[in-house]
């Protein structure tokens, strides 16, 4: 047990080139992911807090159930879409870090709407009227209630990162675990700690808990400043 | 009359989960000068303001609006987390002006409200004085024909009022059409030409102002304005 930790001290000490390259795929795919996820999301749970239609209450339900959706069924269909004798098998993605991130954006991009929508929705509650009453079109209300609750929407943001960065399920079955390709931090946790060098698995979780902590910090440091100015 | 009315409401009535909040309303607001609107809490004035405003839609009658911008000053100022200068721009936005124009306005508007100095500060970090003083900058800013303002000063201090009353009654000389909702029968005396006086979504009485505030015909208005409540006044009587 001591020897495991003295392998991990050492193996973070000298930032194993192995371990910096796994890291950074992890980070690239996952960012990238909750880029794709805010671009889309946001916009979509804004306009679905301020439009007025028909099963508003259906899609809204849809969309809070679509936050829990289990990344390795969302892995499994998108595998079917890119598999060889899919739909978009000719695109040759499967087992690419790009399915990957197509893989986590599908598991970001309902749960930042969903998210955006309940924020905007309490946005609207206090400047909606206002708006209707300035004759902005709906797209126009959702962009300013959005550029006002933007300093709320970084929560949104943190979780779909959280939830890109830790989920396994959806990259291990769309990216294949293959070794300096699509090996993430977690599927590398949970690889070698089956093979048993616990060393290299615990090495992996202090730089992931560590990059989750670090992007989480950096986040609030930001909200503290844009909240001091604009109350 | 020689000026059109600004607005003429016929027989609107509207039903919120079964319970009538304007009952047949009919009403008309004068083309220009200022028409207060008064009446006791629950009597439909909010409302009213906001079938005008095509905020709500009645469920009966008719809305008819002379054409023009309208401004809505809320009795709560809504306001974005943005800079001063961006939430003036926000009412300009959809009135198609050059930029210059607007630029223009909206100088213009943060100088007459005395904001210009903070015109780059966040506008939610302001006091409620300046952040309704901005508000109304906005509506001054977009020159408006028809002006709805719902109780504007009933979270003010006596000179924040005043500011704001005296843009509310510079606004009205320069020719827009004023409709003030307010419990503040001073500021009713101080501001407005006609007076109307709503009971239970109706009606009950309008006139000229001094008219209407000391000397009401109906036993509506005589209740509200010495402040009686119904009730006392049903037991007296019988």
């Amino acid at each position: 047990m001591s020897q495991t930790f003295q392998e991990t001290f050492s193996r973070l000490w000298t930032l194993d080139r192995d371990v910096l390259a796994i890291a950074w795929l992890s980070l690239r795919v996952s960012l990238t992911a909750v880029g794709i996820g805010l671009l889309l999301g946001i916009p979509l749970g804004a306009l679905i807090a301020v439009a007025r239609f028909p099963g508003r209450g259906v899609v809204v339900g849809l969309l809070n159930a679509f936050m829990g959706l289990p990344p390795v069924i969302v892995g499994l269909v998108l595998y079917l879409l890119l598999s060889r004798s899919g739909p978009f098998g000719a695109l040759g993605l499967l087992f690419t870090p790009s399915a990957m991130v197509a893989a986590q954006a599908l598991l970001a991009t309902p749960l930042v709407a969903a998210l955006t929508r309940q924020v905007i929705a309490d946005a609207e509650a206090h400047l909606g009227e206002q708006l209707r009453s300035l004759r902005l079109s709906a797209p126009r209300r959702a962009g300013v209630l959005i550029y006002d609750a933007r300093f709320s929407l970084v929560t949104a943001a943190l979780a779909a990162f959280g939830r890109a960065i830790s989920e396994i399920g959806a990259v291990l079955v769309v990216g294949g675990n293959i070794d300096g390709h699509t090996r993430t931090m977690t599927t590398a946790i949970s690889l070698e700690t089956q093979k048993g060098d616990l060393s290299l698995a615990l090495a992996l979780g202090a730089v992931l808990m560590a990059l989750v902590l670090a992007v989480n910090a950096a986040a609030a440091i930001l909200r503290g400043h844009a909240v001091r100015a604009y109350g | 009359m020689s000026v059109p009315h600004a607005v003429e409401l016929e027989n609107v009535g509207l039903t919120r989960n079964g319970r009538p909040i304007l009952d047949r309303l009919s009403l008309t607001v004068a083309g220009e000068g200022i028409t207060a609107l008064i009446g006791p809490n629950g009597a439909g004035k909010s409302v009213s303001l906001r079938v005008i405003d095509g905020l709500l839609r009645p469920d009966t009658g008719s809305v008819r609006l002379a054409p023009g911008p309208r401004a809505f000053v809320f009795q709560r100022p809504a306001l974005v987390r943005a800079s001063a200068r961006a939430n003036l721009a926000l009412g300009l936005a959809p009135l198609k002006l050059s930029r210059r124009e607007r630029a223009e306005r909206i100088e213009a508007a943060l100088a007459r409200v005395g904001l210009s100095e903070r015109a780059d500060d966040a506008a939610t970090r302001f006091s409620g004085g300046e952040q309704q003083r901005l508000v109304l900058a906005r509506a001054w800013a977009m020159r408006p024909e028809l002006l709805l303002l719902d109780e504007p000063t009933a979270s003010l201090d006596p000179a924040a009022t005043e500011t704001i009353e005296s843009l509310i009654a510079e606004m009205a000389r320069a020719g827009t059409a004023v409709l003030l909702v307010s419990h503040n029968l001073g500021q009713v005396a101080r501001l407005a030409d006609e007076t109307v006086v709503l009971a239970a979504g109706r009606v009950v009485e309008t006139g000229p102002t001094r008219t209407v505030l000391f000397s009401p015909r109906t036993i509506e208005a005589r209740a509200y304005l010495t402040g009686e409540l119904p009730w006392t006044s049903f037991a007296a009587a019988s």
